[in-house]
């Protein structure tokens, strides 16, 4: 074996201080442990992932008729607005960054992230937005209701002419999400560069860390726009300036390029840990190495940098000269490149394998087949000419559930069960599991699949009420939803049984090659007693060949 | 061996005609998910819809099919605890489909270039366009601040205000207001479209056709309606409270009855128009017990020649 001297290799890393060490108050506290704020994320966002789930249901009830009979239009729109605010700001993000969090430092053979305190003020920040959005429930007026875009001259309006209302508040929030993420994005990208054990070059990390990686520098240049966008529209309802509000001379239209300038790229930051996430799983459920390690690696990247040009495919129908539609046209449609050399590397990594459908498996796959789906439907709509039709229709409703239900929580849920035993020490239950992956994929489907259709017929988004005509595929909708929203409870009841009493998991349940799966389950505080030395490629499945120089025995 | 490559190659043959005769078919079918095509542009919009339609169906069909083969075939037998092939790539297949979705993108943004073109030419006479090929105004959605002028000189010109939240509809030619779009058809028409207040979208399913409207800027929309009918018009840009009610019928008539219709109704006295928003906000206000929250007040229902 290669003979590599470890005696220096844990001086770099400054020991990190942790709390209490241990117990279930630690998760309540202002822990340094990048694993203990990576659960505390994700059981964050899970729970206003629940939220945004009832807002759903409420939203799915009010529209399974088509007149508007179940709830008032103000809370109907209020309803939406913070359906999309909390299921983008408070679920999607934050569990994303607790996985990576979790995940990052014990991939790269790291004994915490490069900045733990200032990782742990990132995540107290997501209990506040999320107390301020709730908050904005019991002020006059009530929450936002201009949308989570927040298109002015709707959202400057302020009805109740105070000063402390329900979009001041979005914004506020909105804001100090947005600090936290550019913390987090601050920390991951030095995590990143500065910290991997030593022989893992950039072409031998896990493919979740490159996609981490891509993502986190999206979040660094595109942040800066939607912050400068908040302020200023902040500034139009507070103190009566007119950047955007034509009643005072200024182009609302101005404020949708700096919205989408960030909130375009956003949706790569949020689905491209979940292609990390792929990237991660086929290899170890079929038993193959990973399909064109280096391309794929390259493709997050590349789609990192293409997303940043893209954002006027939001905006084709808003005014946008000739050109400008044709240009981010063009744009858009290249995004399919790099993704569909992704999607074809999983096919091939998938096929001629061992192939064991466990339940991260299952998630897995069921995630990859709507994301295909999701994917095609996001070429009719670069398309110009088709997207004048579709526009703020239920087809584009229908296309980002797809993504962001059907791809980005599936694949999310993958990810809990994948790495369940080694955060918790416990397996979870294999049956209930698969339960829920049937519930969550038929709910899925039937949710989102009508609104297609719904959305070539001329159904627009963001109504409370419709024409009678549409009502057949609206109750399948509703339907969907509800179903959708019971499939969380065999989630939850296997999660919480299993994190209490469920069998003791060993180090590595899955026979998966990573560094992580080196360590104990759970890891231990300090991650690895010794920082290992990596020596081959990942996902090298089917070769005998082991992945980190053994250690010496003199360190001890 | 060589007969097993023989029947690999004719299941992959088969396989291939299977999904593309089913793409074919589901492109066909995909005409019948769109409204009637009651607008010269909605035909263009539609061929091209089918077309990635079609393409769409072959291409998730095809991965579908290559998963679900491994899925059914490549399944690990409860004691195998063997690893899979030791592959970690190819490169000619990897070159293969990274060219093949450049091809494809090329393919659908030309078209798609194409009809967004013809769709600025339908209806008009294309001698305007020479000067002028690349900008495309007259598709509709030329700002009048970017000084885009009318190409072919459209038979009507009609303005349409949109506001909080209603339509209303005012024909110069008579000095006729509605709250009813009534357009002739096989013409092709010129709308000024205004807003009041905040953004709105002027959006006929059955025309394919959107375009948002923008506060203190006139956008100068053309299209041709081909078939008589009756349809509706929403707003598509959110738009605050009651967004969802604000719609209006469109009714479109040969030129004859348009003609016979302006005349008639340009002998009427303005009537104020039903109101939805207005009628159910003043209905909320004089609950005991609210249950919303305030909103803007929608204005008062607009007096009009014809509140159809």
């Amino acid at each position: 074996m290669t003979n590599i001297p470890i005696d220096r290799l844990d001086l770099p890393v400054e020991k990190p201080h942790h709390g209490s060490g241990g117990g279930w108050k630690e998760y309540f506290s202002f822990s340094t442990d990048h694993k203990v704020i990576g659960i505390q994320y994700l059981v964050t966002s899970f729970i206003f992932f629940l939220v945004g789930g009832i807002f759903a249901m409420i939203l799915r009830g009010e529209l399974i008729t088509p007149e508007s009979d179940l709830i008032d239009r103000t809370v109907y729109n209020g309803m939406f607005t913070m359906h999309g605010t909390v299921m983008l700001f408070l679920w999607t993000f934050p569990s994303l960054v607790g996985l990576a969090n979790y995940l990052v430092p014990l991939m790269i053979g790291a004994r915490d992230m490069a900045f733990p305190r200032l990782n742990a003020a990132a995540f107290w920040m997501v209990p506040v937005v999320g107390i301020l959005l709730m908050a904005s429930f019991f002020v006059p007026g009530g929450p936002a209701q201009a949308g989570w875009w927040a298109y002015p001259p709707v959202s400057i309006q302020n009805p109740t002419g105070r000063l402390i209302n329900g979009q001041v508040i979005w914004l506020l929030a909105v804001a100090i999400s947005g600090v936290s993420s550019i913390m987090g994005a601050v920390n991951f990208v030095t995590t990143i560069v500065k910290m991997r054990a030593p022989g893992m070059g950039y072409f031998r990390m896990p493919l979740f860390v490159w996609a981490v990686f891509s993502a986190q520098i999206i979040q660094l240049f595109g942040l800066p726009a939607l912050t400068a966008g908040a302020v200023m529209l902040l500034l139009d309802i507070t103190v009566g300036t007119g950047f955007f509000n034509p009643a005072n001379g200024g182009n609302p239209v101005m404020f949708q390029h700096y919205f989408w300038f960030y909130s375009h790229p956003a949706v790569y930051v949020i689905i491209l840990p979940i292609f990390g996430i792929f990237s991660e799983l086929f290899p170890v459920y079929s038993r193959k190495p990973l399909f064109g390690y280096k391309v794929v690696a390259l493709s997050s990247m590349l789609i990192a940098v293409v997303s940043a040009i893209v954002w006027v495919h939001h905006m084709y129908v808003s005014g946008t000269p000739a050109w400008m539609r044709m240009l981010f046209m063009m744009t858009t449609m290249l995004v399919s490149v790099p993704t569909g050399i992704k999607v074809f590397a999983w096919v091939a990594t998938i096929w001629g394998g061992k192939i064991r459908l466990n339940t991260p498996m299952l998630f897995a796959l069921g995630g990859l087949i709507m994301f295909v789906f999701a994917g095609i439907v996001g070429i009719m709509l670069s398309s110009v000419p088709v997207d004048i039709h579709v526009n703020n229709t239920y087809f584009v409703v229908g296309h980002f559930h797809y993504v962001l239900y059907g791809t980005v929580t599936m694949g999310m849920y993958a990810a809990i069960y994948h790495w369940f035993p080694k955060m918790t020490g416990r397996m979870y239950n294999e049956g209930w599991g698969k339960v829920h992956f049937w519930l969550a994929f038929i709910g899925t489907n039937l949710n989102f699949l009508p609104m297609h259709p719904l959305g070539l017929q001329g159904m627009l988004r963001r109504v409370a009420s419709y024409a009678p005509e549409y009502e057949g595929w609206n109750i399948v909708a509703s339907l969907g939803a509800f179903l959708l929203g019971m499939s969380t409870l065999p989630f939850i009841f296997n999660i919480l049984v299993s994190w209490m009493q469920g069998e003791k998991a060993p180090d590595n349940p899955w026979r998966a090659i990573g560094l992580e799966w080196l360590v104990s389950s759970p890891p231990p505080v300090e991650n690895f007693e010794e920082i290992p030395v990596v020596i081959s490629e990942p996902y090298c499945y089917g070769k005998s060949e082991p992945l980190v120089a053994e250690a010496h025995s003199h360190q001890d | 061996m060589k007969m097993r490559t023989f029947f690999n190659i004719f299941t992959l043959i088969v396989g291939a005609i299977a999904i593309s005769t089913i793409s074919l078919w589901i492109g066909k079918l995909a005409y019948s998910w769109l409204p009637p095509q009651a607008a010269a542009e909605s035909h263009l919009i539609d061929d091209l819809f089918s077309f990635l339609v079609t393409l769409g169906a072959f291409i998730f069909l095809g991965v579908t099919a290559v998963l679900m083969y491994s899925l059914l075939f490549h399944r690990a037998a409860e004691d195998d605890l063997s690893d899979g092939p030791h592959i970690e790539g190819n490169v000619t297949l990897e070159v293969v489909w990274t060219a093949i979705p450049i091809f494809l993108v090329f393919w659908i943004a030309g078209y798609s270039y194409q009809i967004y073109e013809q769709m600025g030419i339908q209806g008009s006479t294309a001698l305007g366009h020479l000067h002028n090929p690349m900008e495309m105004k007259s598709a509709y959605a030329a700002t009048n601040d970017e000084g885009g002028a009318v190409v072919a000189e459209p038979s009507e010109t009609i303005d349409v205000l949109a506001k909080q939240w209603a339509w209303i509809f005012h024909y110069p030619e008579k000095d006729v207001t509605s709250t009813e779009l009534h357009l002739p058809s096989d013409r092709r028409v010129h709308l000024a479209l205004h807003s009041q207040d905040v953004l709105h979208g002027f959006y006929i399913p059955a025309f394919r056709l959107k375009q948002d409207i923008v506060p203190n800027q006139t956008i100068d929309f053309e299209f041709t309606p081909i078939r008589e009918g009756q349809y509706r018009l929403t707003d598509s840009q959110y738009s605050g409270t009651y967004f969802a009610t604000m719609e209006a019928n469109v009714v479109v008539e040969s030129p004859e009855e348009y003609h016979k219709w302006l005349t008639k109704v340009a002998t009427h006295k303005p009537m104020p128009a039903y109101n939805q928003a207005a009628a159910e906000y003043t209905q909320t206000s004089n609950q005991s017990v609210k249950t919303g929250w305030e909103t803007v007040a929608p204005a008062a229902a607009p007096l009009v020649n014809y509140p159809g």
